[in-house]
């Protein structure tokens, strides 16, 4: 039974490079900052701490309109009074299948909430946001979307934040 | 970007990531590398213990890290049997083929809202969205 990883981590960097350029597109254009990152040290117990939830798998609840797939840099606050079962999915860059099957693999929510409930951390925030990444236009997130999140999350009043990816 | 803007304004992140290459270019400040196939980047589906697990491994380095620019890679596997054979199964595609990988999972980009069920635009179609927050 294999526990541990035996080959490195796949360079997705380099395969969208070369998927570009088999397509005869002109290189992508990824983020890079070789700037010291931003840093806040957290200055108190983890067990303290307000968690606010920021995902970018297309997760949207039932009620909600959908995600676009042309460029959508639209946001939705998901409630704390949704269920896991009303998550859906919208997502055109990657295998969604295990997403559907249990939201909690992009959306941890209800991992954070069970922690909350073990002490580990103080609560979760009632509202966490979602997008559907893969937006191409680093200047719209950087212009529209962060600002937006950033705000939203000082306003929540969250401790710390916790950015799920995909 | 959303991580180093949210930081700056004063809130620690911690961002999770499968890709790793990517988080390294954008350069969060804390970061939890899980090695699964993309899609997957807070744990398996349906193992709520692994996913506490890798929740727990990942929280924690909000007071291991005291440097920005970390990342820790958790050492959690995909497959009890097959390991991480799953990136051997993605193809890279040709150089100057004009083809986009068998495996390509982006679809066609469409300008209406993608619903996973259909009774959901319905349902959609009859509110007015209150918790989206449209940007354009």
């Amino acid at each position: 039974m294999p526990e541990q990883n035996s080959r490195p981590p796949v360079d997705y960097l380099q395969r969208t490079r070369d998927q570009y350029a088999a397509l005869g597109y002109l290189p992508y254009r990824w983020v890079h900052n070789d700037d010291t990152p931003p840093w806040t040290a957290l200055n108190k117990p983890l067990s303290e701490c307000k968690v606010g939830l920021v995902a970018s798998g297309g997760i949207y609840a039932k009620g909600q309109v959908a995600f676009h797939f042309r460029d959508d840099i639209s946001l939705r606050i998901i409630d704390s009074s949704v269920p896991k079962e009303a998550l859906r999915i919208s997502h055109f860059a990657y295998d969604v299948q295990d997403a559907r099957l249990d939201p909690s693999v992009v959306f941890p929510r209800d991992t954070l909430n069970q922690l909350a409930d073990e002490g580990i951390i103080g609560s979760v925030s009632d509202k966490a946001y979602t997008f559907m990444g893969g937006i191409y236009s680093s200047r719209q997130v950087r212009e529209k979307v962060a600002p937006e999140i950033t705000r939203r999350l000082i306003a929540d009043e969250v401790d710390v934040a916790l950015m799920v990816p995909v | 970007m959303i991580a180093r803007a949210v930081e700056a304004a004063g809130i620690p992140t911690l961002s999770m990531t499968s890709a790793l290459s990517i988080t390294r270019s954008a350069n969060v400040p804390r970061a939890a590398f899980l090695d699964y196939p993309l899609g997957r980047t807070a744990g398996p589906p349906n193992q709520t213990e692994v996913q506490l697990d890798i929740m727990r491994r990942s929280l924690a380095l909000f007071n291991t890290f005291q440097t920005p620019g970390l990342v820790e890679t958790l050492p959690h596997v995909w497959s009890a049997t097959e390991g991480d054979a799953w990136k051997e199964k993605l193809s890279l595609p040709k150089k100057d083929s004009g083809e986009a990988p068998a495996d390509d999972e982006r679809t066609e980009r469409e300008d209406q809202p993608q619903y996973q069920n259909p009774e959901d635009k319905i349902l959609a179609e009859q509110g007015r969205c209150g918790n989206c927050i449209w940007l354009e």
